[in-house]
């Protein structure tokens, strides 16, 4: 085609459709995330007028407690511990410029029960719940097991999610107390071998810094967390498509929303937390 | 609807996305008679026994059950028809937690309210009528593909419904596990008396097992009729698929 055969000068209708059609991977991509949102939300509903609904499922709730909480025992102390190693050994090296290093219990205290207990165990742990969840009940999903609870007269909300969602619910301010415990006892044998300073004044300074606001704070946000966790591993699961390779990549889709979730929430709960 | 149709698809139509599935598809099967619905992967043959117990829902059209419009039903509703109508999945969807005898407890415990030692005996009997005694104890992981649809076929007729539906009962089937499913399908409508659908592309057993057989294709039903008016169609869609299954 010769030059003179071209199109006229582009209309700024045209233009406009252009732009919009540049604009529409966006907006289909936050189309589908609202979706995905309202399924989310839709799915946390059900499931928690499920779980307050007789006939209460104590079996399926106490299975998933185990699976989800006390098999999650290792890693949740094991991350505390080095998590309380660490903020020992920093927080008194910088406590130490200014000669204010017996402190320290203190600041380890408040840092984990408020902040780092309920965030790094949501985070470790809820990387392992999570994208158990979502395999699992994906699995269910390809193989029509979920299609069977149905076809069978039951209800997979109730029968696979309530359970799961009060088990974390349950589960997470359990582990994170257990965080609590042992990444104190863990710094206190950083700042005694360190630091000389012996056991009785770093957990005494402790104790006498520690509120119950600061222990329930961080009680409150591992609950929500577990929630958030177990609500978008359920989700995930169940609108898995795609055979095994959709129960892949739901799964690891799973570790980084739930973990974006926790961060984003761990904001606004603190906020919502240090008014009081 | 003719009085005896128990079950009516009546002008329906299903997309997924821009995929047309059915356009205007009507079908009646009547009742105590085994309907089978044959036609190519991907027609959407197991997406209207879905449409009946309202796993799936249609864009447009009715799907009635005895006189009751599936598609409206709220949950109780549903309910009610799943409990009159079972379902044996195309991969068996056995609860791969659970065992043989709790897979088949499991509807009963659902539906009715019976003692431990019932549902035994109830799970006892339908393992027998399955030529499975004995294996309430394995887990799903230990079965092979034929015994696993049998189990699932135990697990669905465990409430004794009114009505089966089969998804591809043979498919990835040996012949000998076909034929005893085959078996198994007209031994079921017997003892219970009850209706059955069936969706296969297995012609063998559409032949052995069906009273009447209705071809999907094209996003509607092409052609029913006995097995004798089929295999003497002259349809072309319906002597295509059974001239491939001759070559």
């Amino acid at each position: 085609m010769s030059s003179q055969e071209e199109p006229p000068p582009t209309e700024i209708s045209d233009l406009v459709q252009q732009e919009l059609a540049s604009l529409l991977p966006w907006t289909q991509r936050v189309k589908e995330a609202v979706e995905a949102f309202g399924v989310v939300m839709m799915m946390f509903f059900r499931a928690a007028r499920r779980a307050v609904t007789p006939p209460f499922a104590f079996a399926d709730t106490a299975n998933q407690i185990e699976i989800l909480g006390l098999r999650s025992l290792p890693i949740a102390t094991l991350t505390a511990v080095f998590a309380g190693l660490v903020l020992s050994l920093q927080f008194a090296f910088f406590l130490a410029r200014f000669g204010v290093q017996h402190t320290v219990g203190k600041v380890v205290v408040l840092t984990l029960f408020r902040e780092l207990g309920p965030v790094l165990t949501a985070l470790t742990v809820g990387a392992r719940i999570g994208s158990g969840i979502t395999a699992e009940l994906g699995s269910m999903r390809v193989t029509e097991q979920i299609d069977a609870i149905s076809a069978l007269g039951a209800d997979p909300i109730k029968k696979l999610v309530s359970p799961r969602l009060v088990a974390c619910a349950i589960v997470m301010p359990a582990l994170t107390t257990l965080a609590d415990v042992f990444g104190l006892a863990a710094g206190s044998l950083v700042v005694r071998t360190q630091y000389d300073i012996p056991f009785e004044q770093y957990f005494r300074s402790a104790v006498q810094t520690a509120t119950l606001m600061d222990f329930g704070s961080g009680i409150g946000k591992s609950a929500v967390f577990g929630v958030i966790i177990a609500i978008v591993g359920c989700s995930r699961g169940f609108t898995v498509t795609g055979g095994t390779e959709g129960v892949g990549r739901a799964t690891t889709e799973t570790v980084a929303i739930a973990s974006v979730a926790v961060l984003l929430s761990d904001f606004f709960l603190t906020k919502l937390f240090l008014a009081f | 609807m003719p009085s005896d149709a128990l079950i009516r698809f009546g002008g329906l139509w299903k997309s997924f996305g821009p995929k047309k599935i059915y356009e205007d598809l009507s079908l009646e099967v009547r009742k105590g008679e085994t309907l089978t619905i044959i036609g190519g992967s991907g027609t959407g043959k197991s997406v209207l026994l879905k449409c009946l117990i309202g796993l799936l829902y249609p864009d447009r059209g009715e799907v009635s059950f005895d006189g009751v419009e599936v598609t409206s039903l709220d949950e109780h509703g549903l309910r009610e028809v799943r409990k009159r109508v079972a379902m044996v999945f195309q991969g068996a969807a056995l609860f791969d937690s659970l065992s043989v005898a709790e897979n088949i407890a499991y509807p009963l415990r659902e539906h009715l309210k019976l003692t431990h030692d019932e549902v035994a005996e109830r799970v006892r009997q339908k393992l027998a009528l399955v030529n499975l005694p004995g294996a309430e104890h394995l887990r799903p992981s230990d079965l092979s593909g034929g015994m696993r649809k049998r189990v699932g076929l135990a697990r669905a007729i465990a409430i004794e419904p009114e009505v089966i539906l089969y998804d591809e009962p043979t498919t990835g089937l040996d012949p000998i596990s076909t034929r005893i499913i085959d078996e198994l399908i007209v031994s079921t409508k017997q003892r219970l008396g009850c209706t059955q659908i069936v969706v296969t592309h297995d012609m063998d057993s559409a032949f052995r097992v069906s009273d009447r057989i209705a071809m999907l294709a094209n996003r509607h039903i092409v052609a029913q009729g006995t097995v004798a008016d089929m295999k003497a169609s002259t349809n072309p869609e319906v002597r295509a698929f059974f001239d491939a299954r001759l070559t």
